[in-house]
C-alpha cells in the first residue's frame, strides 16, 4: 500500500467537488474458509452466488420492514449526500449515502420492481454482476453504519440498514469479510474479540489490584466470575488491555469501590462488542448476545452495567431486550424473557450504562472529587455515533449527550464544545467504526476521520484543547492510531472514566 | 370518442392507483420491523411519535436539518400541490363545499408557486453536480411530468379558458357511471392524460415516499426498548426450546 497521508483541512462548511473512483479498489481481506465456515457461512463465492443473493435479498426485503421501505422511498433528493465522513474525507461519489444506498437499490429496481424489469436504464437498474458484487465488497465496507445520514433524510432511510444487508447477502454467497467474521468467531470460541482466555483476564484483573493499590494505597477489586455479585459489568475487551482504555476500566472499579457495589465479569462472557450488528446478521448478533444472558442467570446477579463502548450500548440498551430478554416489559407468557427478568431488579433500568450509573451515584452524593486532579486537561467531549443516534441514556430523550458530560464538569474543571454541527445528534463517527478498525482499511479510516480531526483542531488551537474524551472504545482506538497523521499527540484521547478515575476521593466518604 | 378513451382511461389509472397503493401499503403493515431502530434522540411514547411524524410530514423537519434550499424549494413545490389539489376537489363535488370554494384563489395561485418548486427542485438537479450524479433519467422525467401538468393547467387557468362546467360534467359523469362529453381541447387533453400517468406510476416509483415516511422504522418507533420487550413473530421463533 502507498504511504498513507491525512487529507488537507476544509475551509469549513466547503461540501467537496466529486473524485469518482477515489476509492476503488479490492476492499478489506476477505474472510477465509475456516473463518466463514465458523460462523455457518460457505467458506467461498459460491458457483450460484447470482441467484443465491437475489434470493437472499428477497428474504431480507421481507424480514425487515427497514430495508422494503428505505429502497423504494428514495426520491433522490441529495439530503444526505453531503452528510458523510467517508465521502467528506475521500471524496467519492459512491461514499454519498445515497450512492451507497444505490448500489443496492438499482439491484432491487432491476430484479423485484416492474419499471427496472421493464426499463432498467430509465430508472438507473441494473443487472446483478461479478463487477456488482465486488462494488458491494468494497464501498459497504466504507460505511460505518454511524446512521448520521438518517438524521437528514426526510424519510429516515438509514444507510446503515442497507450496508447490513449488503454484507449479510455478501456473507450468504461465501464473500464475508476476514475482520469481522474472524472477530465474531472468537466470541463464539473464547467468550471476548480479542481471545482473552479466562486465565488471562484474571491475571490481568489481578494485575489491575496491584497497580491501583500501588498508586493509591487501597485495595480496589477487580473481581471475576463472582456469583451472586448485585452487578455484571460487560465491557469491550479492549478495555482489559488496550491503551486508554484500561484507565477507564480502572475508573469503572474504583466508582463500584466508592460506592460500595458488589460487582464481578463474567470469564465465560468478557465482550461488549457485539459484531453481529456490524454484518447485519440476526443470528449472529443474537448468539453474541446470548452469552451475557448466559452468565447473568448463572452469576444470578441483579444488574447489568455496560462499559464504554458506542455499538455495544447500542446493541445493549437497544437490542438485549428482544434478543437476550435483558430488560423490562415482557408479556408475562413470554417465558424466555420472563426467566431473565424475574432475576433482575427494576428498580434499575436494566441494561445501565457505566455513564448511567456514576452519574446517578454523583447525584446522589455518593461520589467526592478532587476535580484539581484533572486541571491539566482542557477537555472537549466527542459524542459516539451509536450512542447519538442509536440509543440513550437516562429518563429523556437527549440523555445520552447529557450525561457524559455531566459527569465530566462534575470530575473536572475545563470543558469546552466543538462545533455545534457536528456534536449531539449531528456528530460524526470516529471514521473507524461499523467493522472497520483493520489495519486494511487504514487509508479510509485517516481520511473518513476528517470532519472530527478540522474541527478539533479548530478548539485545540483556540482554546487550547488537549484531551479528548470518549465512551467508545472503537473511537478510542482509531484516534490514538490516526491522529498522528492530523499532528495531533496520540496520548490526547481518553475515556470519561478516566478522567473519573484521576478526580475520584476513594478514601473519603 | 376521446371522451370515451379518456373514460376508459381514468376508470385504469384509478384502479391502477387505488389497488397499487393499498397493495404496496399491505406489503409494508405485513412486513416486520425485527429491532428497535428509532434514530435517537426519539420521542419515547406514542404521542410523541406521532408529533414527530406530523412534523416530519407537515414541516420536512429533516430536509431542514439537512439543506435550507433544498427545503424550501421542496416544501415550497408540496405544500403548492396539495392545494392544487385540493382545489380540484370542486370538480367532484357538487354542490361544491364551502372550504373548498373557499382555497379557490389560493389554489389557483399555488399552481404559480408549485411550478416555481418543481424549476428548482429541478435546478438542483441539474446544476449541483452531487446531485446531477446520484439522477437517474427517471427522476427527471417525474419533474418533467409535474411541470407539464403545472404548465397546462395554468394555462388553462389564466390565458385560455377552457369550458369548466362540462369538464366537471364529466368528471361526475365518471363518478356516477353516466358518461358526460369532455371539451375537445388539446390542453385539457395533455393536462388530463399527463395526471392519468402520474396516478398509475404512483404505486411503482419513488412516489411511494409518500406513503413510505409513515412506515419508516427510524422515525415511527418510540424509543423505549429497555421498558418494553419488542419482537418479531420470526425472531420469538428461535427462542422455542430455549
Amino acid at each position: 500500500m502507498s504511504e498513507i497521508t491525512a487529507p488537507a483541512y476544509r475551509v469549513i462548511p466547503i461540501i467537496p467537488a466529486l473524485k469518482p473512483g477515489a476509492m476503488e479498489g479490492p476492499g478489506p481481506y476477505v474472510a477465509n474458509e475456516k473463518i466463514q465456515e465458523g460462523l455457518g457461512f460457505p467458506g467461498k463465492l459460491v458457483d450460484d452466488w447470482h441467484d443465491k443473493a437475489i434470493s437472499k435479498m428477497g428474504e431480507l426485503l421481507g424480514k425487515y420492514r427497514s430495508l422494503k421501505v428505505f429502497m423504494d422511498a428514495c426520491v433522490h433528493c441529495g439530503a444526505c449526500s453531503d452528510k458523510c465522513h467517508y465521502f467528506i474525507g475521500t471524496q467519492d461519489p459512491k461514499n454519498m449515502p445515497v450512492a451507497r444506498q444505490d448500489l443496492m437499490r438499482s439491484i432491487y429496481r432491476r430484479y423485484f420492481t416492474l419499471p427496472g424489469k421493464l426499463f432498467p436504464k430509465l430508472v438507473g437498474a441494473r443487472d446483478l454482476t461479478r463487477e456488482v458484487l465486488d462494488e458491494w465488497h468494497n464501498y459497504y465496507h466504507q460505511c460505518s453504519e454511524c446512521r448520521r445520514c438518517s438524521v437528514f433524510c426526510p424519510y429516515g432511510i438509514d444507510t446503515a440498514e442497507v450496508t447490513m444487508a449488503g454484507r449479510e447477502i455478501l456473507d450468504s454467497v461465501g464473500y464475508g469479510q476476514k475482520y469481522d467474521n474472524e472477530i465474531i468467531g472468537k466470541v463464539h470460541k473464547i467468550g471476548n474479540n480479542l481471545g482473552l482466555p479466562g486465565p488471562a483476564l484474571i491475571d490481568t484483573m489481578e494485575g489491575l489490584e496491584e497497580d491501583v493499590k500501588e498508586d493509591t494505597g487501597i485495595d480496589v477489586r477487580f473481581p471475576v466470575d463472582v456469583k451472586g455479585a448485585e452487578v455484571l459489568l460487560i465491557t469491550p475487551s479492549a478495555d482489559f488491555f488496550a491503551e486508554p482504555h484500561i484507565d477507564s476500566l480502572i475508573g469503572y472499579g474504583k466508582v463500584f469501590h466508592a460506592t460500595g457495589t458488589s460487582w464481578t465479569i463474567s470469564s465465560m462472557s468478557s465482550e461488549a462488542a457485539n459484531f453481529g450488528m456490524f454484518i447485519g446478521n440476526y443470528e449472529q448478533l443474537r448468539k453474541v448476545a446470548l452469552r451475557i444472558r448466559e452468565a447473568a442467570l448463572e452469576l444470578g446477579v441483579k444488574r447489568i452495567v455496560v462499559g464504554e463502548c458506542g455499538h455495544a450500548w447500542r446493541v445493549a440498551y437497544s437490542f438485549w431486550n428482544t434478543l437476550t430478554g435483558v430488560g423490562d416489559g415482557a408479556d408475562q407468557d413470554d417465558q424466555f424473557a420472563m426467566m431473565l427478568q424475574r432475576q433482575l431488579d427494576h428498580r434499575y433500568k436494566q441494561p445501565t450504562h457505566i455513564c448511567e450509573f456514576t452519574w446517578d451515584m454523583i447525584e446522589r452524593g455518593a461520589l467526592s472529587f478532587d476535580k484539581e486532579a484533572n486541571d491539566k486537561h482542557i477537555i472537549t467531549f466527542h459524542d459516539s455515533c451509536n450512542v447519538a443516534r442509536g440509543s440513550r441514556m437516562g429518563g429523556y430523550p437527549g440523555g445520552q449527550f447529557d450525561i457524559p458530560r455531566n459527569i465530566i464538569k462534575a470530575v473536572a474543571n475545563h470543558f469546552v464544545e466543538m462545533d455545534p454541527s457536528t456534536t449531539h445528534e449531528k456528530t460524526f463517527c470516529c471514521g473507524g467504526g461499523g467493522g472497520l478498525l483493520t489495519d486494511d482499511l487504514m487509508d479510509l479510516r485517516v481520511k473518513g476521520a476528517l470532519p472530527r480531526m478540522e474541527v478539533l483542531k479548530q478548539v485545540a488551537d483556540e482554546q487550547g484543547v488537549n484531551f479528548l474524551a470518549v465512551i467508545c472504545a472503537i473511537c478510542k482506538t482509531q484516534f490514538s492510531k490516526v491522529m498522528p497523521y492530523y499532528g495531533f499527540d496520540r496520548k490526547m484521547v481518553g475515556g470519561v472514566h478516566q478522567l473519573v478515575s484521576n478526580a475520584i476521593k476513594l478514601g473519603a466518604k | 370518442m376521446t371522451s370515451i378513451l379518456f373514460a376508459i382511461l381514468f376508470y385504469f389509472a384509478t384502479l391502477m392507483f387505488v389497488v397499487g397503493t393499498f397493495y404496496r401499503i399491505s406489503v409494508y403493515t405485513r412486513t416486520p420491523a425485527p429491532l428497535k431502530i428509532p434514530t435517537t434522540p426519539a420521542p419515547i411514547d406514542t404521542g410523541g411519535v406521532v408529533l414527530r411524524m406530523m412534523r416530519e410530514v407537515v414541516l420536512f423537519e429533516s430536509l431542514f436539518k439537512a439543506n435550507l434550499w433544498t427545503w424550501a424549494v421542496g416544501w415550497l413545490f408540496h405544500a403548492s400541490l396539495a392545494l392544487v389539489l385540493l382545489r380540484h376537489l370542486r370538480y367532484f363535488t357538487e354542490p361544491v363545499w364551502a372550504w373548498v370554494a373557499f382555497i379557490q384563489p389560493f389554489g389557483t395561485y399555488a399552481g404559480i408557486t408549485m411550478l416555481l418548486g418543481v424549476a428548482g427542485l429541478w435546478a438542483r438537479r441539474i446544476f449541483v453536480e452531487r446531485i446531477r450524479y446520484i439522477s437517474t433519467p427517471s427522476d427527471h422525467l417525474m419533474l418533467a411530468l409535474f411541470m407539464v401538468i403545472a404548465f397546462s393547467g395554468l394555462f388553462m387557468s389564466f390565458i385560455e379558458h377552457t369550458d369548466v362546467v362540462a369538464v366537471k360534467g364529466f368528471m361526475l359523469g365518471l363518478m356516477y357511471f353516466d358518461m358526460q362529453k369532455l371539451p375537445a381541447n388539446f390542453v385539457l387533453y395533455v393536462h388530463l392524460f399527463m395526471v392519468a400517468a402520474l396516478m398509475m406510476i404512483f404505486p411503482i416509483s419513488k412516489l411511494l415516499h409518500a406513503p413510505g415516511v409513515f412506515f419508516s422504522p427510524s422515525r415511527n418507533q418510540a424509543d423505549n426498548p429497555r421498558e418494553k420487550r419488542h419482537i418479531s413473530s420470526w425472531a420469538k421463533q428461535m427462542e422455542s426450546g430455549k
